[in-house]
Parts: structure tokens; C-alpha cells; sequence
């Protein structure tokens, strides 16, 4: 678990043309770049996010174009992953998944993150109705399966509404982070410089924004990597069943959906998607936990 | 204690009655069951339809509010209701949540058992080399979704039973139909169905047990009341069984409830990519098949089962955990 930060923020962030003291921000980089784990987390993530945005420069074929003269087809020189049943290039489709699911996940962890934020500081700084309010929504999504009502929900998603689909899904994902972040704001409350912003008159909402969010801010970045592979996989199996990203779009979980029927004599329909899944997967959990180490050197890894 | 426990019942009870309504109330207004009528063929006279709809309470004419009202009014006292073709839903649901209980119940119980053993055996040999292999195997693990790790299964195992020229592991479905033989072969067959599912569920939990396990354990084995049970002249292996374990317990005591209580209707994509016919696989088939009445029935069912297991977790977990005080 996280401690909340000190005041070091604060002092150096006050020091400009003096003694050169590193920032928080240069101390923590440094020391997540320090780690074989992080270095190789950050390399994978920022490879694929290389590969699926310039990666269609480099191909021949577009994702929507059809080869008619090579259905089914293993990798070749011509298309570098092979064909699909319909004569579309893999490798071009596949970029597209991957861009589409990078995109989400990014979107869905920022978005949740940002409300677990919110509503998690200001019931630990009103308390009373508000606290009971706010967690009792909290209560309620929990016990809702999300799973169900995202997919009850999917047909609104057709068209290109994908962003309705991100909010829904972001909705669903902040509620364990913002009651650890209500615990801490109630730790935050009781500190020095809020006692004195209050008696200083500064309104509340603008102490919370001003002074509780960003002190919460390692916790929240940590939180909101770890929410990004959380995103990209639920995404994943509701398009597995076609309840998530819906056609004309597409994203890796629907991918891997087409491509596990014919995975068996045609593996290369399955192989990249999942790959290209995995690979983000493993490259954001070792990011976030790199993060949380060199936020909180002395705290013990989680899972 | 009694107080505590009358007032988070009650709070649950009405949670579970809020959810249960708007998943009911979403299901109704977005899921279309005359459609499942008018696809038919040849196809049925509207007025017929209708009244059959009508008597199912799933007639998209009459007022949701009023749909609702008869339907909560039958679900209060237990009855969910009738599913589209006309199946009561308690029995239906009765029936698949024996096949997924029967599924994940390996399942857990492995994964908890495995995580907790390899995480132990990780502390106690920390930064050796054994450490460092489950280290980067948990992360590798975590990082397969479910889906292509089922996916993954089936292809290596028709593989290997071509391979072997033998039907050692079979991917679909919970027994084969209709076979022949007695109790042992028939136990036998469950156990080739079994083994690939429970495989599927029980890889990632290792994962996360052991990491957890391997932390905790860690936390323990330096701890200060394990320095004094030494102290006061236990060994090392009677202080660390009878003070370490019980505190080093708690995460995946506290985890299996959780899980227990998520994969009752959360196992849906080993469900429907083995052909188990369970609570996952029917949330699935249900909101295809228009199926409200089903639809508010698992949603309530999954509530339940997440309540059920928070207050169960937290339980044991003032049980376990001396400092915790109730109230």
C-alpha cells in the first residue's frame, strides 16, 4: 500500500535557479528506469504502441481492403501475417485491433480513475451525506454485474459510439480505488496545510482539488496503469461474445473471437491477436508495478 | 456483534433489491422477446403472440412500470418467473448453477491451494532462483486473458491427443452423451471433461495467490511476534505454523471467498468455450435470447453471491485476525 507523500513535493517544486534539487517527478523516473522490469515494460508498451499507430505505413494493405486472390493464406511475403477467410490482410487488421483496444484501455483507466478520484476525496472530505451517499453508489455498482449491463447495453454501442462504451465500462471500474482514496483523504483532512487553506478561507472544493488530489497523485498513477490491462480485459471478453466494440470497428478481442474457430488449421488468425493482447498486458502490469515501486520504494510489492 | 450484523444485513437486502430492479428495469426496455416470436416461421398471429407474451409478463404493450410491479411482486416471495418459452427460471437456473458449481469448485480450490504453496516456498527462498521463476511466470500468466488461455488449452490438447492417438483430455461439455459402462468409466469421462476447465480457472488464481502469499510471508517471517514466540522458546517451525501461518492466511482466505463469489457467474468464458452449460454460459444466452425474466434472475443471483462472499471474507477474516475488532 501506498503512504501518502510528504510534503518533499511541495519544498522542491519552490526552488527554481537554486541549488538544482531533482524534482519528485526526475526522482521516481529515475528510479523506475533504474529496474530491468521497468525499463522492459516501458520498451514493450511503447513498442506496440509504435507498431499498431505507424505500423500501417509500413504495410501494403489497408485493414479494410480484400485480397481476392488470397483467402486463407499463411504468412507470406506479400501479407506478413497471412489472410483471413475473407481475404483481409492480418497483419493490417490486426494493427486496427490494436490501436482500437490500446485507445480504450487508455481512455477507460484515465476516465475511471479520474472519478474514483472525485468522488473518493470528497466523501473523505465531507463525510457525512456525502460519504454516505457517494460509497453507497459505490455499494450499488459493485453488486451490479457489470459484465450483464454492459451487455444488455451493447446495441447502443453500434454506429461508432464506441465512447458511450468507454464511459459505461469506466463507470463499472472505480469504486475499490475511490474507497481507498476516500481512507487517505480522511488521513489528508487532519494535515497542517489543509487546517490552514481552510482557516485561510479557501473554499473546499478548491482545497481538494488544490491540495488532496495531487497528493494522492502516486497512488492514482499507479491505479490508473493498473486499470488500463483491467480495461483491455474486460473489453476483450465482452467483444468475445459480440457485446463490446461492435463492427464496422473492431478491436483484439473480437479478433481473438473470429480467430479461435479457425485457430486449428489456420493458426495465424488467432496467434498475432492474442500475441499482440498478451505483449499489452504484460508490458502495463510491469509498468505499473515498476510505478509502484519507485513511488514507494519501501513498501512491498502487491500481486 | 448482533447489531452489526442486523444493520449490513439490511443494508444488503436493500442493495440487492435496487440492482436486482434496474437490471430488471434495463432488461426490459432494452431486450425485445416478440422478436424471438416474429422470427418464427411460420409465423405466429400477432394476436396469439400477444397473449402468450402477456401471460409470460414480458409483453413489451403493457407499461414497464406495471410489468415490473408483477414481476417484482411473484420475485419477492422467490419466483422468478417463466423464461421466454415458457420453462420456469428457478428451476432452469437451479440446474446450471449445480454444473457451474460442480466446475469451479476444482477450480479454487486448486488455485488457492497451488498459489499458497508456491508463493510459501518463493518467501522462504527469496531472490533464489525459484523465486525469480515464479516472479516472472506469475506476470507471464497475468498477462493471458482468459479467453486465449482456453483458447490455448483446446489447441494443445487436440494436439496432443492426435499426437497420442488417444482421446486423453476432451474440450466439450461435461459428459460425453450416451456412453456406455459402468460408474468408473463414467467418473472417468467427467474427469477427462473436467481437467481443461479447471486448468483454465485455476492458472491465474495461482498467479495471484502466490504473489500475495509470497508477500505476506515475507511480511511474517521477519515480523516482531515471531521474534518473541522464538523468544519465549518456541522453535522457528512451531512459531511460524502456529503464529506466522494464520496471519500470513488472511489475503487468501479473504480472496478465495471473494473469487468463490465472483466465478458463480463469472466463469462465463470458461463456460461457454468448454460447453459447460452453467451460470456464466446462460447470462451469455440469455440476453441473445431476449430472456428478461432470466436476465433480473442472475442478476439478483449475482448480487447475492458477491454480498454473500464480502460477508463471508469479512468473517473470516475477524476470525483470523486478532486485531480486528467488530462493532
Amino acid at each position: 500500500m501506498l503512504t501518502p507523500p510528504r510534503e518533499e513535493t511541495a519544498g522542491v517544486r519552490a526552488a527554481p535557479g537554486r541549488v538544482r534539487v531533482p524534482s519528485r517527478g526526475r526522482v521516481v523516473a529515475a528510479r523506475f528506469f533504474g529496474t530491468r522490469q521497468g525499463r522492459l515494460g516501458f520498451g514493450l508498451l511503447a513498442s506496440m504502441f509504435l507498431l499498431a499507430f505507424a505500423g500501417p505505413l509500413l504495410g501494403r494493405w489497408s485493414a479494410t481492403e480484400l485480397d481476392f486472390s488470397a483467402f486463407m493464406r499463411p504468412p507470406s511475403a506479400d501479407h506478413w501475417f497471412g489472410t483471413l477467410q475473407t481475404g483481409s490482410d492480418v497483419f493490417a487488421v490486426t494493427l486496427r485491433g490494436a490501436r482500437r483496444s490500446l485507445l480504450v484501455g487508455l481512455l477507460v483507466a484515465v476516465l475511471s480513475t479520474g472519478v474514483a478520484a472525485v468522488a473518493g476525496s470528497f466523501a473523505g472530505y465531507y463525510l457525512g451525506w456525502t460519504d454516505r451517499t457517494l460509497m453507497w453508489v459505490a455499494d450499488l455498482l459493485l453488486v451490479l454485474p457489470a459484465f450483464l449491463i454492459l451487455a444488455i447495453m451493447s446495441p447502443l454501442f453500434t454506429g461508432g459510439r464506441w465512447l458511450l462504451f468507454v464511459i459505461m465500462m469506466a463507470l463499472f471500474l472505480w469504486m475499490v480505488t475511490s474507497k481507498i482514496v476516500r481512507g487517505m483523504t480522511r488521513a489528508i483532512k487532519e494535515r497542517e496545510y489543509v487546517t490552514a487553506a481552510r482557516f485561510m478561507g479557501v473554499p473546499s472544493s478548491a482545497i481538494i482539488f488544490r491540495h488532496v488530489i495531487p497528493n494522492l497523485a502516486s497512488l492514482l498513477i499507479v491505479d490508473a496503469t493498473l486499470n488500463v490491462s483491467a480495461a483491455i480485459l474486460t473489453e476483450t471478453s465482452l467483444s468475445y461474445f459480440g457485446f463490446g466494440i461492435q463492427p464496422p470497428d473492431v478491436s483484439l478481442g473480437g479478433l481473438i473471437a473470429d480467430g479461435a474457430r479457425t485457430a486449428l488449421y489456420a493458426p495465424w488468425t488467432f496467434w498475432f491477436a492474442a500475441g499482440a493482447l498478451i505483449v499489452v498486458i504484460l508490458a502495463v502490469n510491469l509498468i505499473g508495478d515498476s510505478l509502484r515501486d519507485a513511488f514507494d520504494p519501501g513498501a512491498r510489492r502487491g500481486p | 456483534m448482533a447489531g452489526f450484523l442486523l444493520r449490513r444485513l439490511v443494508n444488503y437486502v436493500v442493495l440487492i433489491a435496487v440492482a436486482t430492479s434496474l437490471a430488471y428495469m434495463l432488461a426490459a426496455t432494452a431486450l425485445d422477446p416478440r422478436s424471438n416470436y416474429e422470427g418464427r416461421n411460420p409465423r405466429p398471429p400477432a394476436a396469439v403472440v400477444d397473449a402468450r407474451l402477456s401471460r409470460l409478463n414480458l409483453n413489451d404493450r403493457t407499461p414497464l412500470f406495471e410489468r415490473y410491479l408483477t414481476w417484482a411482486g411473484a420475485a419477492v416471495r422467490g419466483d422468478f418467473g417463466r423464461t421466454w418459452n415458457g420453462d420456469r427460471v428457478n428451476d432452469d437456473l437451479a440446474r446450471r448453477l449445480g454444473v457451474t458449481s460442480r466446475l469451479i469448485l476444482l477450480g479454487v480450490v486448486l488455485g488457492s491451494v497451488g498459489g499458497v504453496l508456491l508463493g510459501a516456498l518463493a518467501a522462504v527462498g527469496q531472490y533464489g532462483w525459484f523465486d525469480r521463476l515464479s516472479t516472472v511466470a506469475a506476470f507471464v500468466v497475468l498477462a493471458i486473458p482468459t479467453v486465449v488461455l482456453a483458447n490455448m488449452l483446446i489447441i494443445g490438447a487436440i494436439w496432443l491427443n492426435d499426437r497420442l492417438g488417444a482421446q486423453i483430455f476432451l474440450v466439450s461439455g461435461e459428459v460425453t452423451p450416451g456412453l456406455a459402462g459402468g460408474a468408473g468409466a463414467g467418473l472417468l469421462d467427467r474427469a477427462k471433461h473436467l481437467a481443461l476447465p479447471t486448468v483454465s480457472l485455476a492458472l491465474g488464481q495461482v498467479a495471484v495467490y502466490s504473489r500475495y502469499q509470497r508477500n505476506m510471508m515475507l511480511d511474517v517471517l521477519d515480523a516482531d511476534f515471531i521474534r518473541t514466540a522464538m523468544a519465549k522458546g518456541l522453535r522457528r517451525r512451531t512459531a511460524l505454523v502456529k503464529h506466522g501461518l494464520r496471519t500470513a492466511l488472511i489475503p487468501a482466505v479473504t480472496y478465495f471467498a471473494f473469487t468463490f463469489g465472483s466465478l458463480l457467474v463469472g466463469a462465463t468464458i470458461t463456460e461457454s468455450v468448454f460447453g459447460w452449460h452453467g451460470m456464466g454460459e446462460e447470462l451469455v444466452a440469455s440476453i441473445r435470447t431476449n430472456d428478461v425474466n432470466t436476465v433480473a434472475a442472475i442478476a439478483c443471483f449475482a448480487a447475492l453471491a458477491v454480498l454473500l462472499a464480502s460477508l463471508a471474507s469479512d468473517l473470516l477474516h475477524a476470525v483470523l485476525d486478532p486485531r480486528v475488532r467488530v462493532g
